[in-house]
């Protein structure tokens, strides 16, 4: 093995607005990714998103000092509506965006086509989780960057950063699920949109909050209940795979599918960087501000502590996620499974 | 193209006895042209059926009953033994494979193979990609509408690909890293004891007012309503839909099997069909809204459907 220096991490931070595609840039993000206001992107909601005019000007914004813009085309089009996608990649390309993010196979392949320059991200809605299926985008589509589902150890992710042709880039702080990104229906299940062709999950319009006559609080999406909450519990956005539910395994109601956390990996931070990802993945497009300034300065500080070869204070990553729970998601160890 | 009813993978852990007396029983009395077998949702499960001679018996006594078999892969793909296993399926020379992970596409691009129904195949132009790469057979996502799937239909018959749609059985919603299985009993993947062999049809879970809800199968979560597009079979198959899946569950899949094709070759109406079906004894509603545009848990009536 050759002692090589690790590769400093680019942070990828979101952009819900204009502003927070500003805050984010100013607080020291290399990268921000940010869709526009329809269904090509995964976070396809109300008061979200850019215009074509406010996308130019965000591009310009990052460019002049010195940060990437990355722009969300992680739906997939659902037939004989392509065209929405393939005019938005157009569009990308035109106004000089540094890279797309990308699911389906045929907006790969229009961008590959079409702009040979542009840099296609490989969306975790892609859910590639092996070197085989990662090196089969890279082959077919000469796919820049992976985006690792958050389902990896970080041993998995060492050894497929050994392993395949093309940078990685792993979450580290923000949403934490296990469902495989891009394989999921459960809000179409219920709500009749689909998370993978109109990019909702848990669409705020189909939710409801229900006081019932013995003071908890019920939850409700598309009119099934998600969750019930006693008066001291403080009620969570009623999201599936964030509920809870009964079984016979079981007394009484358990989070079937994982408990509301978020995912915060400050104390792996070191070990990932030593793994040799290539970028770091903040969460949080919906989020505030004041939010995405206040994460993104605090591991930007870290990223530059780690590779100035001195301790972060991890102390101050975990406390961005004070007040709530959080956890190291998959990367630690493979007990979670 | 002739219109077929098929056989879908098994997706659950049936003890290895009962899953091989299944499928005698179906190459002796069902009426499907094709059966998929292989394990598709967990890798642990492999030892009990798919690794033994029984699963090659059972492939012998359906391609003697005159069925085509088509061997299915795993749909996740992630850990060393899961890479190993797709592997080794993927060189299966002279078998006809259907593909539920990209990671198979490395092996198999140029080859003729079948793309499986746990694939994101939304759109006309990633059929046609796929199609010129080999593909010759596209097996549909449940959630997807009438307007999409007769878009797909019209682009798979002039690609000349076969295209197939679940009209019964349980539908898949969703895939994880994680045993939810195992979760429930208190366990891990590592240490799960097989306990996901106790549900035929997979655990149920309801919501915390009691209404049944979805079913649990180890890694993968499924709706608690039966998908039944018995109803719109004709119609699909005049829009270019090939094949018809029924999906293995514990109820008579015989009966099932029967009534599908019957109502598929004209020889038994869809109200008499559907009639049946619910004296069959099912223990959950039905449910059509995916194909209706609508709720996938929801039931809608052919009549109320949109222009």
């Amino acid at each position: 093995m050759t002692a090589t220096l690790p590769v400093k991490p680019e942070l990828v931070c979101p952009a819900g607005t204009p502003a927070a595609l500003r805050t984010a840039v100013d607080a020291g993000a290399e990268n921000v990714y940010c869709g526009y206001q329809n269904a090509t992107n995964a976070r396809n909601f109300a008061g979200l998103n850019f215009t074509p005019d406010e996308m130019a000007q965000g591009i310009r914004y990052a460019h002049d000092r010195g940060a990437k813009v990355l722009i969300t085309l992680n739906t997939f089009p659902p037939a004989g509506r392509v065209d929405l996608w393939t005019e938005m990649a157009d569009l990308s390309a035109r106004l000089g965006a540094d890279a797309c993010i990308v699911a389906d196979i045929a907006v790969a392949d229009h961008i590959r086509r079409r702009h040979p320059q542009m840099r296609i991200h490989l969306s975790v809605q892609a859910a590639a989780s092996s070197p085989e299926a990662i090196a089969w985008y890279v082959r077919e589509f000469d796919v820049k960057r992976v985006v690792l589902p958050r389902i990896m150890t970080v041993s998995e992710i060492k050894g497929l950063v050994d392993e395949i042709p093309c940078e990685v880039e792993t979450f580290i702080f923000g949403n934490h699920g296990l469902m495989v990104e891009g394989r999921c229906s459960l809000t179409a299940y219920v709500t009749g949109q689909s998370t993978n062709m109109d990019g909702a999950c848990s669409p705020a319009a189909c939710v409801a909050y229900d006081q019932q006559e013995d003071g908890r609080l019920a939850t409700r999406l598309g009119g099934v209940m998600i969750d019930r909450f006693a008066p001291h519990e403080t009620a969570g956005y009623p999201t599936i795979c964030k509920g809870r539910y009964l079984s016979e395994a079981r007394d009484g109601g358990y989070y079937a599918f994982e408990e509301p956390v978020s995912l915060n990996a400050a104390t792996m931070l070191p070990e990932l960087i030593r793994a040799g990802v290539h970028a770091f993945k903040i969460e949080g497009r919906q989020r505030s501000r004041a939010y995405v300034r206040k994460v993104v300065a605090a591991f930007r500080e870290a990223v530059d502590t780690v590779m100035a070869g001195d301790e972060p204070k991890l102390a101050d990553l975990v406390a961005l996620t004070e007040g709530q729970k959080h956890t190291e998601g998959a990367l630690k160890s493979k007990t979670w499974r | 193209m002739q219109s077929e009813l098929t056989l879908g993978p098994n997706l659950f852990h049936w003890p290895a006895e009962d899953k091989r007396d299944f499928y005698y029983r179906i190459a002796d009395e069902s009426p499907v042209g094709t059966v998929y077998l292989g394990e598709t949702i967990c890798s642990k499960r492999t030892p009990f059926f798919d690794d033994t001679d029984m699963i090659e018996q059972v492939a012998d006594r359906l391609a003697r009953a005159g069925k085509r078999v088509v061997w299915s892969s795993l749909s996740e793909v992630v850990i060393r033994r899961e890479r190993r296993l797709l592997e080794a399926w993927s060189r299966q020379e002279g078998r006809e494979l259907e593909v539920n992970n990209t990671a198979a596409l490395m092996a198999l691009s140029g080859t003729p193979h079948r793309i499986g129904g746990l694939m994101n195949v939304y759109n006309e132009a990633t059929m046609d990609w796929l199609a010129r790469r080999g593909a010759t057979h596209f097996a549909l996502l449940p959630e997807l509408p009438r307007h999409v799937l007769a878009v797909l239909a019209e682009t798979a018959t002039r690609l000349g690909v076969s295209l197939e749609v679940q009209v019964f059985g349980r539908a898949s919603l969703a895939l994880s890293a994680r045993c939810y299985h195992a979760r429930a009993h208190g366990r891990t993947k590592d240490n799960c004891q097989f306990v996901c062999g106790e549900d035929a049809d997979g655990m149920r879970l309801s919501t915390m007012e009691g209404q049944p809800f979805l079913a649990i199968n180890g890694i993968q979560t499924l709706s608690h309503g039966y998908l039944d597009l018995m109803e719109d079979m004709v119609d699909m198959a005049a829009l270019g839909v090939t094949h018809f899946r029924a999906m293995p569950q514990s109820c008579d899949m015989v009966a099932v099997t029967r009534l599908y094709d019957a109502v598929l070759r004209g020889e038994m109406g869809a109200g008499e069909g559907g009639a049946k079906l619910r004296a069959l004894g099912i223990e959950a509603p039905f449910v059509n809204g995916f194909y209706r545009g609508r709720a996938g848990a929801d039931w809608v009536p052919r009549q109320h459907e949109p222009a």
